[in-house]
C-alpha cells in the first residue's frame, strides 16, 4: 500500500478527539482508577543501598501482622529460561527482567525491589514493609559511566563479558557490549580536512517524567486464569512479559488496557504486574498496586547518562569529510542502553563519507535504563550538533547553511547503510531559515541556537477491525493504547476511506483477547503502522459493501464504485446505496459486515527536524530563560494537525527540561537525592514560551496518506539548540548537561577568569 | 543477483571490513542462506531477534519472506528498534 | 486504626465518610467516595493533578487531610460543567487539543476554572504563573495556555 496524492476530506482536519469528553470530565479510567470487591493493596520494599549482597530476609513479623494476606521475596518468583521479548523500541532479556522485578542475591540500585506484601489496607501494607528485616552486606558501587569502565571498577555482574570485541575478554566487566557503525577511510578523511574539532560531552540520567505513576490491579483465579488491568504502552507486551516471567500460557492471562497517563517509552515494560499476579495468586484475592512518585524515580527506567567524544573534520568550504564518535552509555543495573540508536543516528542528518562511530553499553548502579522518547538520539545529537555549531563559527558560515550543505537527501546513504528514499531534511532547514524567528533581533545577553535531529521511526505489527453497524456508523477496534490522540487520527483515516465524517467512527482500544497481537505504542509507530492496518481493514469493509450492493442490484461488483460513504453503480441506472442502506440489509445479503487487517508494517519514513531557540542568560545567577522556540519537522502528512503540533511542542518542552534542569543526583552512597518533582525540576508553564510548531510535509511513499512518525524526533535537537544559544549569548560553550544555574554561573566565572 | 552490503559490525565480524557482495535469492530467507554459505555462521546472526533488513531503503522488521529484486540493495541493521533500552 | 467521622459537601451533595487520620482528601475522594477524576501524580503537592476547590479556593487534595474537610465545600472535576453542557474551560480544552494523555487535565481544568473565577481576563503571563503548580509532561503547555485564553474570551462573551 503506497502513497497516492489525493484530495482529502477528513485527514488534515481538526475534529474533537473521540475520548475527549471523558478526559475533561474525569470519567476516563487510568491505571489507578480501578477497583474490585475484596481487593487487597500491594506494596514493595525497596533497597536503600546502591549495591549490596542480601545475606538474609526475615518476613516472619510482616506475615504475622493482622490484615497481611501475602508476603513474597525473590525466592517466590520463578526464574524464567533465558530469551528475549521484543518491546517496540526495546528487546527485553527475561532473566534480567526477573532479577529487576525482585532482587535475588544482590541489589543493584537504590530502589531495587526486595520484597512485596499484600494487605487489606494501604496502611497495613505499609506497616508490614517496616517489619521486614533485610540483612545487607554493602558493596562498593559505581554510577559514572567512565568510572564503571575502568578495570578495577566495582563489578555488578560477575558473569558479564563484553560482547563484540576482539579478542574475547577473559575477565568479566561492566561493559556489556560494543556497537560499531562506520564506512570509508578515517585516516584519509581526517587528513583531507582543513579543520578538525574534537570535544568531550557528558549527560546525566533523566526520567521520562510521565505524570501518572505505574499502577495495576491483578486478579488470579483458582483455575489459573488471570486478569490484569493496567496502564501501559502495550497490553500485549504486558501480557507476554508476565506470562514469560511466571511460566503461564498466553491464554491464561487477559490484560485490559486502562487509559495511560503518559509513557514516553517508560511504560514498555513491567514493574508491578508480575508481583501483583503472584501476590494475588498467593492471597486468593485481587491485588492493587500503585507506585508513589518517589518509587517511580527510584525504580523505573530513566534514560542513560553518558560520556561522548565527538570529532569532526571539514574542508574550508564547509564540506564535512569525516566524523568519529565514541559513545559510552549507562545501561543501569542490567545491560541494554539505547546506545545503538545513538550510534546510528547521531550523525544521521548529514551525509558524511568517512564515519567511525563506536558505542559502549555499560552497567552501573542505577535502575535499569528504559526507553525514553527517541532513545539515545538526543544524547548523540547533543554532542554532534554542538561540534557542528563550533564548525560553523570556525568557518564563519551560517549554521543552517552549513547543515544544508551537508544534509542527507533522497538517494544519500544513512550512516547505518541503506539508501534514503524521500525525506525532508533540506525542507526543514530552509523553512527554519525563512522563518521570521530566524531574523528577529536579539538583545544583550541573548543568543540564538540551531540544531537538527533525526529519528528513524518504526513500523511493526498492528491489527484493526472495522465493524459496520446497521445504522451506517462504524466501530473501529484496535490494540494500541492511545497516549496522545491516536484514536482520533485512526478514526479519521477510517472515515477518509469510507467517505464519512470522523464522528461517525467510534474507535476503541481493546484487551488482549479481542484483537490480534499489536506491538506497543512507541517509536512513533501508531499513526503510521496501525494507520496502515486501519486503512486496509476499512478497504476490506468497503470491498464487502461493494459486493453486497452488487448483489442487491444483481450486477458485477466491478460495476460498483465507492465514493462519499456510498456504493454507486457505474453504468446502468446510476443507482446508489449508503452504508446504512447496505448494512441494514446485511442479514439478508450474507451476514454482518466486518473488515479486518493484521500486518507487519514496513517502510516507516525517517523524520528530520530542525529547532531554533532564543535564550537569555542572567550573568548574576546563571539562569537561562527560553525566550522563543520554534520547531520545524517533516511529519510526512499531519493526520490531525493539532496533535502533530502537540507532539512537537511536548517533545521540545521535554528537551528543554533535560537541557536546563533535569538530572539524577546521587549522594556518596549512591542514593538518589532528588526522587520527587520538587527537586527533579521539570518545566512548568511559567518556564516556557509558546512553542511554534511548523510541520512540513514530504509524503512517506510507504503510507497511503504519506504519514511518517512524529512523536520521537522533537526531543532530539533541544539539548544542542540550547547549548548553541547559550554560546551565542555568552561566548561560553556548555558541554556537560544540565545547564542549571550553578553550572552556567561556574562556566561564566571560569571564562571571566580565563580572560583574566 | 541482489547487492548485499555487510557494513558496520557485521562487515567487521564476518568479512574483516565493509564488503558488498552479489548473492542469488529472491527473498530475504534465500539471501540469508546464500550468505551463510559464504560466511558460515552469519545466518544465526541475521535471523536473531531484533535484526531488521533494509531493501532498497525500506526498513522491514522481522522480514523473512520479503521479496528481493534482482538489483535490490540490501542492508542488515542491528538494534533497529532504537536500542535495547 | 480508629477512623474519624467527617461530614462535608462534595459537588453540592452532603457526604459523610470515615477516614484514618493520615488519609488525605485525595485518598478519600478516590478510594472512599469513588471520585477518581481527581488524580495522584506525586502525593507531595508538586504536580497539581489532585487540584480541587475547597470553599472556592484552589488546593492540592494530597496536601489536605480528610479530617480537615469537616464542614467544608469541595468541588472536584466531576462537579464542573453540567450534564447538558461542558464548562467553557472543558470545551476549549477539547477544541484546542490542550490534552494528550489527559492525566493532568482534571487538575488543569479545576485550576483554570479557579483562575477565571477570580480573574476573568488574565494575561498570558498570569495564566502561566497561575498554572505553574500543575505539571503537564505531554503538551509543552502551549495549547493549554491558549485554551484558557479562549475560555476567558468565551466566558466574557457569555456574560455580555
Ligand atoms: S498529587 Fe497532589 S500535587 Fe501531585
Ligand atoms: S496531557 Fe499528559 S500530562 Fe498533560
Amino acid at each position: 500500500m503506497t502513497y497516492e496524492p489525493k484530495t482529502l476530506k477528513v485527514v488534515g482536519t481538526r475534529p474533537i478527539r473521540h475520548d475527549g469528553a471523558d478526559k475533561v470530565t474525569g470519567r476516563a479510567n487510568y491505571g489507578a482508577d480501578f477497583k474490585l470487591p475484596g481487593m487487597l493493596w500491594g506494596k514493595v520494599l525497596r533497597s536503600p543501598h546502591a549495591h549490596a549482597r542480601i545475606r538474609a530476609i526475615d518476613v516472619s513479623k510482616a506475615k504475622a501482622l493482622p490484615g497481611v494476606k501475602a508476603v513474597i521475596t525473590g525466592g517466590d518468583m520463578p526464574m524464567p529460561d533465558g530469551g528475549v521479548t521484543q518491546a517496540g523500541e526495546s528487546a527485553i532479556n527475561t532473566q534480567h527482567l526477573a532479577k529487576n522485578l525482585m532482587a535475588r542475591d544482590k541489589v543493584l540500585y537504590d530502589g531495587h525491589p526486595v520484597a512485596a506484601v499484600a494487605a487489606i489496607s494501604e496502611s497495613i501494607a505499609r506497616e508490614a514493609l517496616d517489619l521486614i528485616e533485610v540483612d545487607y552486606e554493602i558493596l562498593p558501587h559505581v554510577i559514572d559511566v567512565e568510572e564503571a569502565m575502568k578495570p578495577d571498577a566495582p563489578l555488578l555482574h560477575d558473569d558479564l563479558f563484553t560482547q563484540n570485541v576482539e579478542p574475547k575478554p577473559e575477565k568479566p566487566s561492566n561493559v556489556a557490549q560494543r556497537i560499531f557503525v562506520g564506512k570509508g577511510d578515517m585516516e584519509k578523511g581526517f587528513s583531507e580536512a582543513d579543520i578538525v574539532i574534537e570535544r568531550h560531552f557528558t549527560t546525566k540520567p533523566v526520567h521520562q517524567g510521565y505524570i501518572e505513576p505505574q499502577a495495576c490491579v491483578a486478579n488470579f483465579a483458582e483455575d489459573g486464569q488471570a486478569v490484569v488491568w493496567c496502564s501501559s504502552q502495550g497490553q500485549f507486551l504486558i501480557r507476554d512479559l508476565c506470562v514469560n516471567m511466571l511460566g503461564m500460557e498466553a491464554s491464561d492471562l487477559k490484560v485490559i488496557p486502562a487509559e495511560i497517563g503518559g509513557g514516553f517509552g517508560g511504560k514498555t515494560t513491567v514493574y508491578l504486574e508480575p508481583l501483583a499476579l503472584v501476590l494475588s495468586h498467593k492471597a486468593g484475592r485481587p491485588v492493587k498496586m500503585t507506585m508513589s512518585r518517589g518509587e517511580v524515580f527510584r525504580s523505573t527506567g530513566p534514560t542513560s547518562g553518558c560520556a561522548i567524544r565527538a570529532k569532526i573534520g571539514a574542508l574550508r568550504d564547509g564540506t564535512i569529510v569525516a566524523a568519529e564518535m565514541d559513545l559510552k552509555f549507562q545501561a543501569g543495573a542490567f545491560p541494554g542502553s539505547p546506545v545503538g540508536a545513538a550510534v546510528m543516528f547521531a550523525t544521521a542528518p548529514y551525509d558524511i563519507p568517512n564515519l567511525s562511530i563506536t558505542g559502549w553499553d555499560v552497567c552501573v548502579n542505577v535502575p535499569k535504563i528504559h526507553a525514553y522518547r527517541a532513545p539515545g538520539a538526543p544524547n548523540g545529537a547533543f554532542a554532534f550538533e554542538s561540534v557542528i555549531d563550533e564548525l560553523a563559527r570556525e568557518l564563519n558560515v551560517d549554521p543552517i547553511d552549513l547543515r544544508a550543505k551537508n544534509s542527507v537527501a533522497e538517494g544519500s546513504k544513512a550512516p547505518y547503510g541503506p539508501t534514503h528514499g524521500p525525506l525532508g531534511g533540506l525542507e526543514c532547514l530552509s523553512a527554519a531559515k525563512n522563518h521570521p524567528h530566524y531574523k528577529a533581533n536579539l538583545g544583550p545577553n541573548q543568543g540564538r541556537g540551531v540544531a537538527s535531529g533525526f529519528w528513524i521511526n518504526i513500523g511493526g505489527q498492528s491489527a484493526a477491525t472495522v465493524v459496520v453497524n446497521r445504522d451506517g456508523t462504524i466501530a473501529l477496534v484496535e490494540g494500541c493504547p492511545d497516549i496522545g490522540g491516536t484514536r482520533a487520527s485512526l478514526a479519521m483515516m477510517c472515515a477518509e476511506v469510507l467517505g464519512i465524517e470522523a464522528e461517525k467512527v467510534r474507535p476503541s482500544v481493546v484487551d488482549t483477547t479481542a484483537i490480534a497481537f499489536n506491538d506497543v505504542t512507541g517509536g512513533s509507530r501508531v499513526t503510521f503502522a496501525t494507520g496502515k492496518a486501519v486503512v486496509e481493514a476499512t478497504e476490506d469493509a468497503v470491498r464487502q459493501m461493494r459486493e453486497r450492493a452488487a448483489k442487491m442490484w444483481d450486477i458485477e461488483p466491478d460495476s460498483v464504485l465507492w465514493r462519499d460513504g456510498a456504493a454507486h453503480e457505474t453504468g446502468g441506472e446510476g443507482r446508489s446505496l449508503t452504508i446504512a442502506q447496505i448494512a441494514s440489509k446485511a442479514a439478508k445479503t450474507g451476514g454482518q459486515i466486518m473488515g479486518h487487517a493484521s500486518i507487519n508494517a514496513a517502510g516507516a519514513g525517517p523524520s528530520l527536524t530542525t529547532h531554533m531557540c532564543d535564550v537569555e542568560v542572567d550573568r548574576e545567577t546563571g539562569r537561562v530563560t527560553i525566550l522563543r522556540y520554534t520547531t520545524v519537522q517533516d511529519a510526512g502528512k499531519a493526520v490531525h494537525p493539532s496533535y502533530v503540533e502537540g507532539q512537537m511542542q511536548g517533545g521540545a518542552a521535554q528537551g528543554i527540561g533535560w537541557a536546563l534542569n533535569e538530572e539524577y543526583i546521587h549522594d556518596e552512597q549512591g542514593r538518589l537525592l532528588n526522587a520527587g518533582f520538587l527537586d527533579y525540576r521539570m518545566p512548568v508553564a511559567s518556564d516556557l514560551p509558546m512553542i511554534d510548531a511548523v510541520s512540513g510535509e514530504v509524503p512517506n511513499p510507504n503510507h497511503p496518506f504519506g504519514v511518517r512518525g512524529v512523536g520521537e524526533a522533537p526531543i532530539v535537537p533541544p539539548l544542542a539548540a540550547i547549548s548553541n544559544a547559550i554560546y551565542d549569548a555568552t561566548g561560553v560553550r556548555m558541554r556537560d548537561l544540565p545547564f542549571s544555574p550553578p553550572r552556567v554561573l561556574a562556566a561564566l566565572e571560569e571564562a571571566e577568569r580565563a580572560k583574566g | 543477483m541482489a547487492r548485499v552490503v555487510l557494513s558496520g559490525d557485521l562487515g567487521r565480524r564476518f568479512a574483516g571490513g565493509e564488503v558488498e557482495v552479489r548473492v542469488p535469492g529472491d527473498s530475504v530467507r534465500r539471501l540469508i542462506r546464500a550468505l551463510d554459505e559464504r560466511y558460515p555462521g552469519i545466518a544465526g546472526h541475521l535471523e536473531a531477534e531484533g535484526m531488521a533488513v533494509a531493501i532498497d531503503g525500506v526498513v522491514y522488521q522481522d522480514a523473512l519472506l520479503e521479496e528481493v529484486g534482482p538489483d535490490s540493495e540490501v542492508y542488515f541493521l542491528h538494534a533497529i528498534r532504537g536500542g535495547r533500552a | 486504626m480508629p477512623k474519624i467521622h467527617v461530614s462535608t459537601t462534595v459537588n453540592g451533595d452532603t457526604v459523610e465518610f470515615l477516614c484514618e487520620t493520615q488519609e488525605t482528601v485525595l485518598d478519600v475522594l478516590r478510594n472512599t467516595l469513588g471520585l477518581t477524576g481527581t488524580k495522584e501524580g506525586c502525593g507531595t503537592g508538586d504536580c497539581g493533578a489532585c487540584s480541587v476547590l475547597v470553599d472556592g479556593r484552589l488546593v492540592c487534595g494530597c496536601l489536605m487531610l480528610g479530617v480537615e474537610a469537616e464542614g467544608k465545600e469541595i468541588v472536584t472535576v466531576e462537579g464542573i460543567g453540567s450534564p447538558d453542557r461542558l464548562h467553557p474551560v472543558q470545551q476549549k480544552f477539547l477544541e484546542d487539543a490542550a490534552l494528550q494523555c489527559g492525566f493532568c487535565t482534571p487538575g488543569f481544568i479545576v485550576a483554570a476554572k479557579a483562575l477565571l473565577d477570580s480573574n476573568p481576563e488574565p494575561t498570558e503571563t498570569e495564566i502561566r504563573y497561575w498554572l505553574a503548580g500543575n505539571l503537564c509532561r505531554c503538551t509543552g503547555y502551549d495549547k493549554i495556555v491558549r485554551a484558557v485564553q479562549d475560555a476567558a474570551l468565551e466566558m466574557k462573551g457569555q456574560q455580555a
